[in-house]
């Protein structure tokens, strides 16, 4: 590991100095991720911001009901908040369904929906990756693609997003605070992440120096029937296959509104606004899950490999779109 | 390199680090404190699970300077006879005439272990767990905002962050639900079973 200097800076406008100042700084937050890094390689920073300790560590109920949730919250006090099982069990199910009780408790809300990809050729330093090395190649272009993206990929970058948090803000209309070198400013959580096209080692819109400080929940009150289902290798500890937040609302048999989200299948958590267009005002029905699978898988494109390939994730998330939506109306009806 | 002093199992240890160290390599290479494991390095397996201001994380993936001031438990220091400040041992429970924390007991009763590798830092995990257990945290196979009960599917998944190599599974869940039901760390209203 190379070396490098530590900072624990006293305030957010200071950790912002530091790494703005500085091209080779990074911030710390959880380290789950980041501390990964260091060893493998993958990160080689010269200067440390550590921020998981300054960033606001509460979630606090602001007028007009709206959740926001301090970027130093840690993933496993988000899940258990009160507030968010009963307003937004999709958000809870998700965090909870990823990693482990140990790393849970470290991450942050800031430094979850940063984290990096887990394709293994990014990770490995030996092996060419666009995403680490700009301009370097692919690996996963006819490599192992178990794991990789069936919609949005380029020829240039296959990677996925590994966040399950992340499908969940991206479904609940969350928002982003940031504060950067030049002040403060709210992103829509939807136009965080990026896709890869000609420039895969870009994941977020986020400039050098950029801070998460807090993602904000506006009130949304169908998100109380709000689901998150995981399709993993094993039964936990692992990250998705595929995954789908969804949140709907039935009135007499009819879907009247809906939010729907996918996960590990794209370079960014995927907002599915055209499976929400064929739910709204359709009856709750298996042939209008099947057609809003249709409208939002029609340009799939899965990648081969000598593992298979994973065309296996578009019939997988066809069900698991299914099979969420089934359950959610189920529990609408009770 | 950066001067921090870490409470390990009730003792202020200083000590002067290298950013790049571990907590992890701090507390096995430079404080001998050897029952932390290091399995992976990688975040993966659990075995360098340690208590830091009384929840469990992972030790491999924190930098020891983060931790200057911290309170870190170890599976040594789980029992109070080991703790010079006489402080109540982790998780609030009392440890028994061996010195042993109710978890270790019940893991020695329950035989849950093989090589023992992995096995501090099943136990710490565990302290750690039944702390979140009773504050009511859910899991991912607690059904809707019901409190849970710590049936196997509960503390399967809720353990879910420690491999064990040998496989001793079928003995640590009813070894952590023996220890639960000793304890009386269930939550109220929330129950035991298998
Ligand atoms: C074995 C293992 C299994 C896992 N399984 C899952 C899983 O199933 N599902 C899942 O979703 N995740 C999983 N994770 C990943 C884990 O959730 C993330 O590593 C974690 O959420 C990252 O948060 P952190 O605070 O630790 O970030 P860090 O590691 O501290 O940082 C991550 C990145 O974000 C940057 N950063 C951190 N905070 C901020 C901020 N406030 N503003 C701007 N930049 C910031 C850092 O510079 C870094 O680039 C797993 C991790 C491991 C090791
Ligand atoms: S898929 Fe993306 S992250 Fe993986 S090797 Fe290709 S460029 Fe790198
Ligand atoms: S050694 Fe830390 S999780 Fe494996
Ligand atoms: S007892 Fe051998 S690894 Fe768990």
């Amino acid at each position: 590991m190379k070396p490098f200097e530590y900072r624990s800076p006293a305030d957010a406008a200071a950790a912002v100095r530091s790494v703005a100042g500085n091209p080779a700084a990074v911030f710390l937050g959880g380290g789950t991720n980041l501390v990964d890094h260091l060893k493998l390689g993958v990160a080689a920073p010269d200067l440390v911001v550590h921020v998981a300790d300054l960033l606001p560590a509460g979630i606090e109920e602001l007028d007009g009901g709206t959740l926001r949730i301090g970027a130093g919250v840690r993933n496993s006090d988000l899940a258990a908040d009160r507030r968010v099982r009963e307003r937004f069990p999709v958000l809870s199910q998700a965090l909870l369904s990823g990693a482990s009780g140990q790393l849970r408790n470290m991450a942050t809300t800031g430094g979850n929906p940063l984290q990096r990809t887990r394709c293994v050729y990014f990770q490995d330093v030996t092996t060419p990756c666009n995403k680490r090395q700009p301009g370097s190649g692919c690996s996963a272009v006819g490599g192992w693609t178990r794991h990789h993206a069936v919609l949005g990929a380029s020829e240039h970058c296959l990677a996925v997003h590994p966040s399950d948090m992340a499908v969940a803000m991206a479904a609940l209309d969350a928002r982003v605070r940031v504060l950067g070198p030049d002040g403060e400013r709210t992103i829509p959580f939807t136009g965080l992440h990026r896709l890869p096209a000609g420039t895969p080692e870009r994941d977020t819109v986020l400039e050098h120096g950029d801070l998460i400080t807090a993602i904000d929940l506006p009130p949304l009150p169908l998100a109380r029937r709000s689901a998150y289902r995981k399709v993993r290798d094993r039964a936990s500890y692992a990250f998705a296959l595929v995954s789908v937040a969804a949140a709907v609302e039935v009135r007499d048999g009819v879907i009247t509104d809906a939010r729907v989200a996918f996960g590990g299948v794209a370079h960014v958590p995927w907002r599915a606004h055209r499976a929400e267009r064929v739910l709204r005002g359709a009856p709750a029905t298996e042939e209008t899950y099947r057609a809003a699978a249709d409208a939002e898988l029609a340009d799939a494109r899965p990648a081969d490999g000598p593992d298979g390939g994973n065309a296996f994730k578009i019939p997988l998330l066809r069900r698991t779109l299914a099979a969420t939506l089934r359950g959610l109306v189920r529990e609408d009806a009770r | 390199m950066s001067e921090i002093t870490v409470h390990v199992d009730g003792t202020p240890r200083r000590l002067t680090v290298d950013t790049r160290t571990t907590l992890l390599d701090a507390l096995r290479e430079r404080l001998g404190v050897t029952s932390p494991k290091k399995g992976c390095d990688h975040g993966q397996c659990g075995a360098c699970t340690v208590l830091s201001g009384g929840r469990r994380v992972l030790s491999c993936l924190t930098l020891a300077v983060t931790q200057d001031g911290a309170r870190v438990v170890t599976a040594e220091g789980l029992a109070a006879h080991d703790r010079p400040d006489g402080e109540r041992p982790a998780g609030g429970q009392r440890s028994d005439d061996d010195g042993l924390h109710p978890v270790q007991r019940a893991f020695v009763d329950c035989d849950a272990f093989q090589c023992g590798y992995c096995t501090p830092g099943q136990v710490v995990s565990a302290v750690g767990m039944l702390d979140e257990f009773a504050r009511g945290w859910p899991s991912a196979v607690t059904e809707g905002t019901r409190p849970p009960r710590l049936d196997r599917a509960e503390v399967a998944e809720r353990m879910s962050g420690n491999l064990c190599r040998c496989a001793a599974y079928v003995n640590i869940v009813p070894a952590v639900q023996r220890a639960a039901a000793e304890s009386g760390t269930a939550a109220p209203g929330a129950g035991v079973a298998e």
